[in-house]
């Protein structure tokens, strides 16, 4: 797991069933299993990265987010994980639903477009930003909601939706201070652990 | 029990080479379903590459309705290749150089196991449709006592399409700590009412032979050649799609054209196809055999008797399973390969599914694909890694 995103884990009970939307290459599922041992699932649909967890001994799943999450029962994970993904979504406020129906809690990580450093891009280049965490041109990206931190936050209040830890991380901004300050600016990428 | 690959002349570098098949008389008692008591019966496979010090790099590999012990490699004078040869083999999916793999013929089937076509030791006359009627489980339990002839402890991976994904679950649960992984393919938990539909069309077909006999026409000394041909014709349409099809045949014409007055009568290249995909068949398939094995697909429900929860069911597995299903399948849908895959998550198994995009129909498990390898491979890749290790 990034460096970063170790305080995940003490946010995920040991030996609890955790469901990973978007797992990617599933080397966050085979960390927390192989240190944490929890009993985790995979969904993905990059050929791809169902390749890299079939050879991780990650279990994954071929199931595309946008369509129903219905063969989930209610309540049926401790933890349903998203990183990185929701911006992406077709219809992010129902998938955020749809998390806290399956799981007990939920942990979503997001870049956040409220950053410093994408307020300036757009302001002094004019342009849509590319950054390291939102690394597309405008007309060929996945990402196809920008939201800040704030913008989520109102989201929860909106849905009742109760926020038990926020993380904010900008990798290459190490003042603790500044980001405390003005979280909005100085994050990079927000880590919520939210349940109903 | 290895079949030694002889001088490979003609055959293609990259297949196991020239295989024969071995015939073994199982005497112990086999309890079928039914009821019924098979005191022996005689069981015909083939092995590919070699079994390991320690027994336990063993792939048992389960056929379909029509497929038997031949799924890689070449018989001698033969020009093509067992029916699983584009993933068995060396450096293949599933690797002859890591992995011992059996495949065998299974009872009630007609190519040289005992099935209908064998003598039935009470009367002295082929069995005919007096066979007894077979359930997946009986084949499970033949390949068991084959299992224990050949002194393997634990299958490495019980791995089978269609019907023989069936018998990789019904494995899973009848001998939960005889197999490691079982790897189900374009498979389903039971048939849906379609194709059951299709199922019983083909057999009406056969039964409709006037050369049927009631299902005795060894005795008469005859052969339902047309039902079984018309059997067959059915089934294979349903293994395809209409987009391959159409790729493959389109309206082109076998002969004849569409010019008025022309009196040659047109006939379409599928319908041409179909004509020799049906004879091809009904010369080497046994007529009882296929009205047996459509009616064990047709009973097969993997949840029945655990009150109908197939979560229920697998809380019993103990193995790893990896799912695969193919896009364009509409026999065994991937919605079937979805099914279970929820079935397992529900039950907190260890499962990967994997969902081909392919536009070759049910029959895609037997053709080359890209992801279908990549997925297959990678998982066995690990499975026999860890086996290396653990040697």
């Amino acid at each position: 797991m990034n460096q970063n995103f170790n305080f995940i884990s003490d946010w995920i009970k040991p030996d609890s069933r955790l469901l990973d939307l978007g797992c990617g290459d599933g080397s966050l599922l085979a960390d927390l299993t192989k240190n944490h041992s929890i009993r985790g699932y995979g969904l993905e649909i990059d050929s791809q990265s169902i390749e890299d967890c079939i050879a991780r001994g990650v279990n994954v799943i071929e199931q595309d987010l946008n369509n129903s999450l219905d063969n989930f029962a209610d309540q049926s994970f401790d933890t349903v994980i998203m990183t990185q993904a929701l911006q992406a979504m077709r219809h992010p406020h129902l998938v955020l639903d749809e998390m806290l129906r399956i799981g007990n809690q939920c942990i979503i990580t997001f870049p956040n477009f409220g950053s410093w450093r994408t307020r300036a891009y757009l302001a002094f280049r004019g342009r849509m930003p590319v950054t390291k965490q939102l690394a597309y041109e405008w007309y060929d990206t996945p990402n196809i909601h920008f939201f800040t931190y704030s913008d989520f936050e109102a989201l929860c209040s909106e849905r009742n939706i109760n926020v038990l830890h926020r993380k904010f991380i900008a990798e290459q901004f190490p003042d603790n201070l500044l980001k405390s300050l003005w979280p909005n600016l100085f994050t990079e990428t927000a880590v919520y652990h939210l349940s109903r | 029990m290895t079949s030694i690959p002889l001088e490979p002349l003609a055959v293609p570098t990259d297949s196991i080479g020239l295989v024969s098949p071995q015939t073994v008389l199982i005497e112990k008692p086999l309890t079928l379903a039914c009821g019924t008591v098979l005191p022996s019966h005689q069981l015909v496979f083939e092995t590919y590459g070699t079994l390991n010090s320690d027994r336990s790099n063993a792939i048992l590999i389960c056929h379909a309705l029509s497929g038997d012990h031949h799924a890689a490699g070449f018989h001698e004078g033969d020009s093509k290749p067992g029916w699983w040869n584009h993933y068995i083999g060396p450096g293949k999916a599933m690797d002859s150089d890591r992995f011992f793999i059996v495949s065998v013929n299974n009872i009630g089937s007609c190519f040289g196991s005992t099935g209908p076509t064998s003598i039935n030791p009470e009367s002295g006359e082929a069995w005919g449709a007096d066979f007894p009627s077979l359930r997946a489980r009986d084949w499970v339990e033949s390949q068991k006592l084959l299992m224990d002839h050949l002194d393997i402890d634990c299958w490495a991976a019980v791995i089978g399409g269609s019907l023989g994904g069936m018998q990789a679950m019904r494995w899973s649960l009848e001998y939960p700590d005889k197999l490691l992984n079982a790897v189900v393919i374009a498979s389903s938990m039971k048939l849906s009412a379609q194709n059951i539909a299709f199922n019983e069309i083909a057999r009406r077909a056969i039964k409709s032979d006037p050369d049927f006999c009631d299902g005795n026409y060894l005795q008469e000394g005859k052969a339902p050649l047309h039902g079984l041909a018309l059997a067959r014709m059915i089934g294979h349409v349903t293994y395809l799609s209409d987009e391959v099809l159409g790729k493959k045949f389109g309206r082109e014409l076998a002969s004849g054209d569409f010019i008025d007055g022309t009196a040659d009568p047109v006939e379409f290249e599928v319908e041409s196809y179909l004509n020799y995909q049906g004879d091809k068949f009904s010369n080497a398939f046994d007529a009882n055999s296929y009205i047996l094995i459509t009616k064990m697909l047709d009973y097969f429900d993997l949840a029945r008797e655990y009150n109908n929860s197939a979560a229920e069911a697998f809380a019993h597995a103990q193995c790893k399973f990896l799912l695969i299903s193919f896009s364009s399948d509409w026999r065994f849908s991937p919605q079937r390969s979805q099914e279970i895959t929820d079935a397992l998550i529900r039950a907190g198994k260890d499962v990967s599914y994997a969902a081909i995009d392919s536009n070759q129909g049910h029959d895609s498990f037997l053709l080359p694909n890209s992801r279908y390898q990549a997925a297959l491979g990678g998982y066995l890749n690990r499975v026999a890694n860890q086996l290396e290790l653990s040697q």
